[in-house]
């Protein structure tokens, strides 16, 4: 119960804290709203060449924008715990009854809690362009929680290489190692059907991948509900994996002290 | 009774031996003061016994409770105030308050009220729903001590509690201290380099060096145990050991030498052994640029009991 209520606290500071820098409340909006608008346009009759499953690419692309930007979101999460690290936030806290796992955690629900509320901006923005989801009000719940669960399997990471790292720099460069690989070898873009073989297996085992394909699931005709429950499960276990590593990673932290 | 126990900790930390052996006891109420320059080993000390860090053997307890089995019931009876201090900048004072005294495990009107009384007390009440970023150093101090206030324990830890002050600021946290250990009946233990701050609050104090307790007393024991004036002859050519012999003869106890040239020693008055020390020291044909007398002070103390000059260490760390 500690554990719970400690996350939720420490959640609320750092959403506050989010919800006081305005410019960060801007890019929240209109990041999503970049990508969606100029991919979509840029890459509009790429769904000629066969294999998207319906004719607007929008339509293809706004649940996978959904996933792409929880990802890129997740990426960077670390940057908060190495920000409450340097100024000595943490050891504050360590030196209270507060719940050692809840520092961890909460860092991993805010920007799961971010993500989300970043998808239903993507989605309102994909709505007002035209693109409509086939399976209704379900499915744009699956589109989040899909986005949700890629978001906190790689904040895990992020948080994990935050505590071993301690560095900024670091941060950013392993950010953005990872980051555009991972959207390439990915179905995000373009449809299965026209990547290399080779890249077709490799997107198999990527977990962003996964989320792209449970979210896409729901959209076009034709879902198939295993496919969705299957990858969302495998984020699922990854989540868990991803966060336990992290806590690791935070015990190790508290030894070096 | 006592409040907080130490025996024997040591901990490394690479090639350094922070920690060689602390050993010191603090009574219930009293103001204990952990004097040393910068590196003795005051801070981990207390990171020690506030539980953040683990020491390589030894033992200590607060209220009673073991800092390495009882952790959670040390973290309960203590609050913390440590030297960076940890509040977060972009929450507004209050939030802070608020927020440390949750996850104390705190809530409903019980909080809130300890937290309006708190922003009271410690005097930043008007700027308690400002974000913390627009706050003064000495603002921010007062507010780390509120934060380490927030669920009334009875043993408070200042870390360096006036470092980084301006000397006003400095003089007013000394009288806040003084007056929150008597409204919250604490006892406290607080870490200083600057010796003025060890003798204007600590009830007792402990002289800390190279991870050790050099001394530990009240400021005045400590400053008595000295026996008499300094007086500080700052020779012309160094004649050290002549020196030296002329001040024995007249009664005055030689006691170090700075930088080569200057022979300290102690006397019982110092304003009426001086004029016999100068015709002495002029009778010999001694040299001198400089004499002068000083009532014992800390910085004395420290040179009596370490060899070394507190200023010159503190500023080499």
């Amino acid at each position: 119960m500690k554990v719970a209520s400690d996350t939720w606290f420490m959640v609320l500071r750092q959403g506050r804290n989010l919800m006081r820098e305005p410019i960060w409340i801007v890019m929240m909006v209109i990041q999503p709203m970049v990508w969606l608008v100029l991919y979509g346009q840029l890459f509009k009759n790429v769904t000629r060449l066969g294999g998207f499953g319906t004719g607007s690419y929008v339509t293809f692309l706004a649940p996978a924008i959904v996933v792409m930007n929880a990802f890129f979101g997740a990426t960077w999460s670390g940057m908060s715990m190495i920000n409450d690290l340097e100024h000595k936030v943490v050891e504050r806290f360590l030196a209270t009854p507060a719940s050692r796992v809840s520092l961890v955690l909460s860092q991993i629900v805010r920007s799961a809690i971010t993500a989300a509320l970043q998808a239903v901006i993507i989605l309102l923005i994909a709505f007002a362009l035209g693109v409509s989801i086939h399976t209704g009000v379900l499915g744009c719940v699956v589109i989040i929680v899909a986005g949700m669960l890629v978001n906190s399997a790689f904040a895990g990471i992020s948080q994990a290489i935050a505590l071993l790292t301690r560095r900024e720099a670091t941060m950013i460069a392993v950010a953005n190692f990872i980051g555009l690989p991972l959207l390439f070898l990915s179905t995000t873009m373009i449809a299965r059907a026209q990547m290399p073989h080779w890249m077709q297996i490799a997107a198999k085992f990527n977990p962003v991948d996964w989320g792209v394909r449970a979210a896409r699931e729901v959209v076009l005709p034709g879902t198939s509900w295993s496919t969705v429950g299957w990858h969302l499960l495998f984020l699922l276990a990854l989540t868990a994996v991803t966060a336990a590593w992290a806590t690791r990673t935070f015990r190790s932290y508290q030894r070096s002290l | 009774m006592e409040a907080i126990v130490v025996d024997d900790l040591r901990k490394r930390y690479g090639e350094v031996q922070a920690l060689d052996g602390v050993t010191f006891a603090v009574r219930e109420g009293e103001v204990f003061g952990l004097l040393g320059p910068n590196g003795a080993g005051k801070s981990t000390t207390v990171r020690v016994l506030v539980t953040l860090t683990r020491a390589d053997s030894g033992s200590a307890s607060v209220q009673g409770h073991d800092v390495r089995r009882e952790q959670n019931a040390v973290r309960k009876a203590i609050g913390y105030v440590p030297q960076d201090s940890g509040v977060d900048g972009f929450g507004t004072g209050r939030e802070n308050v608020l927020l440390q005294g949750r996850v104390q495990g705190m809530g409903g009107r019980d909080l809130k009220g300890r937290a309006d009384e708190l922003l009271e007390l410690v005097g930043i009440a008007d700027a308690a729903d400002r974000v913390v970023r627009t706050y003064s150093g000495g603002m921010r101090r007062r507010l780390d001590i509120a934060l380490g206030l927030v669920h009334r324990p009875r043993v408070l830890f200042l870390d360096e509690p006036t470092t980084g002050l301006d000397p006003e600021a400095r003089v007013a946290m000394w009288e806040e201290v003084g007056r929150l250990a008597q409204a919250e009946a604490l006892t406290i233990l607080l870490t200083t380099h600057y010796l003025e701050e060890a003798d204007q609050l600590a009830d007792r104090l402990a002289i800390v060096s190279q991870g050790k307790v050099v001394v530990e007393g009240t400021p005045a024991e400590l400053k008595a145990g000295l026996q008499g004036d300094a007086v500080h002859v700052e020779l012309a050519n160094g004649a050290v050991s002549a020196a030296q012999g002329v001040l024995a003869s007249v009664g005055a106890r030689p006691e170090q030498v700075l930088d080569g040239r200057t022979v300290v020693a102690r006397v019982e008055n110092g304003g009426r052994a001086l004029p016999g020390i100068i015709s002495a020291l002029d009778g010999a044909g001694i040299g001198v640029e400089s004499v002068s007398v000083s009532r014992p002070s800390l910085d004395d103390v420290y040179l009596h009991y370490t060899g070394r000059d507190f200023d010159t260490e503190d500023r080499a760390a």
